[in-house]
């Protein structure tokens, strides 16, 4: 075997909690472990910040001091784009802007992104995802405007208009297109999980402070203005997220945050080969078994690749990859009571997560606000006209085939934004619900970052 | 708390913290969008804000294609607008 001595044993791929605990937990067993993230510090989504930023605002911040602790024993690479994983002898090579790294295992621990479905005017100066409305406030300190709408779909709407408001930001309304009553449908689960709807009373107690309305089953389906935004039409929905006619009103604001729901970031899993499913909240996700290993042999997945479902869930799946990898890599035995501890938060957390999901699903109704001339790809600028006309017209019958037709998600960002709506939309066009091929067709990326040309010449 | 750092965005001079990302020290300056799209030359700044859409593309130090929202910000920086994608050295 041309395994390379000096290699790490596992490797694992994003810092955010997930990628944290895994790292930590598989080097406490003894494992060689690299940790490779792109940003320039650990922590992930949740726990962005900023040089001299010691949790102010942050939740379970000494999760992150202990973990960051632990990260004594582990090679932390961070400022490496991974663009490329490929298997090599006896293990992989892992391919970073700033060189190859070699492995026995990896773990995939790449998170999410923000889920948008277009709407007209999306696409003016001073419209955010809500993810990046939440990043700079918490990784730059920085607000993006001064009077902000918020809407979308799904819990985390609220610590992004709490985040607004702790900022000095006059946050003109939260707008969220689902009715989370739903939640009552699922009592155990949410029981179980007290800790998650404490978290969720404190940011709706700073926005009641603040006299910031809430609104359910309402939704921004509209931005105005010529250079930036200035403007947003919101309207009451039906059970379908149609308009509920007359129900349109204008809200004056500098500044819109949108998000409904997140995406897997999927790349480096589906480049690696692992099978992938229809995940609860309608996302393609990646398949993980009880020790978080992926179809793919030596290849493990933890956090958000698995399904969106929070930072706790995030940390018990990191937990249990490092243990698991680590039995693989070095023969290190986990602690049976300890997994077996973790495979019941495991489970508690997800169905958790599955009630949030139930609670906020995106419905279809979100294709009748847009027009012919509404753009769903932003880097291409293709229209949602030009998607329908392709399969109308052109008899296209999946997304990928209008992908090639038609240019959406053939830009820059290679489909991460308008996959989710295109393929959503090209489904509806065929008289069917989206599927996970359907979504499958519009996520393989050869390469999971963009690099340069040197770069790739380097290998 | 933190140092500042002194750049120039069309030629003006910005006062931004130290470690902030371009995007977000144009933002926290007022300026919400720099650069025009390829075809129809509409105006775009900041989207995603982690690197995931491209919108947010400027030119640094006369290098094109660098996403504002991923890139820090440093002492001295010439920053302009961005016309089109710039693809320029970039692959993907
Ligand atoms: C913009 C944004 C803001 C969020 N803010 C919050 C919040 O404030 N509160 C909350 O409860 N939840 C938040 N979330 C939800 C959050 O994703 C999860 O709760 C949690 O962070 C998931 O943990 P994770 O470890 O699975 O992934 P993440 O925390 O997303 O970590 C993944 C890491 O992988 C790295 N990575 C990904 N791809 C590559 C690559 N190709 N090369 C190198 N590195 C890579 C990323 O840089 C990142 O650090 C946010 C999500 C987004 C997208
Ligand atoms: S804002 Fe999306 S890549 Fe920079």
């Amino acid at each position: 075997m041309s395994f390379p001595a000096e290699a790490a044993e596992i490797a694992v791929l994003g810092a955010g909690p997930a990628g944290l605990a895994a790292a930590v937990t598989a080097a406490s067993a003894g494992a060689r472990v690299a940790l490779i993230d792109a940003g320039t510090r650990v922590g992930g989504q949740f726990w962005r910040h900023r040089e001299g930023d010691e949790g102010v605002g942050h939740h379970d911040w000494p999760t992150l001091v202990r973990l960051r602790a632990g990260l004594s024993r582990v090679d932390v690479r961070t400022r490496h784009a991974i663009w490329h994983v490929e298997r090599a002898d006896g293990g992989f090579t892992v391919h970073t802007d700033r060189g190859e790294i070699a492995c026995r295992t990896v773990i995939v621990a790449t998170g999410a992104y923000d889920r948008q479905v277009p709407f007209p005017g999306w696409t003016l100066p001073g419209v955010y995802t809500a993810g990046g409305v939440q990043a700079l406030v918490k990784g730059h300190g920085v607000r993006a405007g001064d009077r902000v709408v918020v809407a979308g779909t799904g819990p985390f709407l609220l610590p992004v208009a709490a985040g607004l408001v702790d900022a000095g930001a006059e946050v003109a309304g939260v707008f969220e297109a689902g009715s989370p009553a739903g939640f009552a449908r699922s009592p155990l689960a949410v029981l179980a999980n007290a800790g998650k709807l404490a978290e969720g009373a404190g940011y709706l107690k700073t926005l009641l402070r603040q006299r910031v309305p809430y609104r359910t089953r309402t939704a921004v389906v509209a931005a105005h203005g010529t250079d930036e935004v200035e403007s947003v039409t919101v309207a009451s929905l039906d059970r379908q997220w149609r308009i509920v006619p007359g129900s349109e009103r204008t809200v004056a604001c500098d500044t819109v945050a949108v998000g409904y729901g997140f995406t897997p970031q999927l790349e480096l899993p589906v480049q690696l080969g692992c099978e992938t499913r229809l995940g609860a909240d309608g996302s393609l996700v990646a398949v993980a078994d009880d020790r978080q290993r992926a179809t793919t042999a030596g290849v493990y997945l933890a956090g958000e690749v698995c399904g969106v479902g929070g930072s706790a869930l995030s940390l018990v799946e990191g937990e249990l990859a490092g243990l698991h990898a680590a039995l693989t890599a070095v023969g290190a035995e986990p602690n049976r009571d300890t997994v077996a501890r973790l495979l019941r938060q495991r489970k508690s957390l997800r169905a958790f997560a599955n009630a949030m999901h139930a609670a906020h699903p995106v419905r279809p109704g979100w294709q009748t606000w847009v027009d012919s001339g509404t753009q769903i790809c932003r880097c291409e600028e293709v229209s949602v006209g030009t998607v329908r006309s392709a399969v109308k017209d052109l008899g296209a019958t999946d997304a990928r085939t209008v992908k090639l037709l038609a240019r959406p998600g053939m830009g820059l960002c290679q489909g991460r934004v308008c996959g989710y709506a295109t393929a959503c939309l090209v489904a509806a066009e065929c008289g069917r619900e989206p599927t996970a091929a359907d979504l499958d067709g519009v996520a393989a990326r050869p390469i999971a970052q963009p690099v340069t040309l040197g770069d790739l010449a380097r290998g | 708390m933190s140092e500042c750092v002194k750049f120039s965005f069309r030629g003006q001079e910005i006062v931004a913290e130290a470690g902030q990302s371009v995007g977000a020290a144009l933002i926290a300056a007022g300026h919400r969008s720099w650069r025009t799209t390829r075809r129809e030359g509409a105006p775009r700044g900041v989207f995603c804000g982690i690197g995931v859409c491209f919108d947010c593309l400027v030119v640094v130090n006369g290098k094109p294609g660098r996403r504002a929202c991923l890139t820090e910000v440093l002492p001295g920086d010439v920053v302009e607008p961005q016309e089109g994608a710039g693809r320029g050295e970039l692959s993907c």
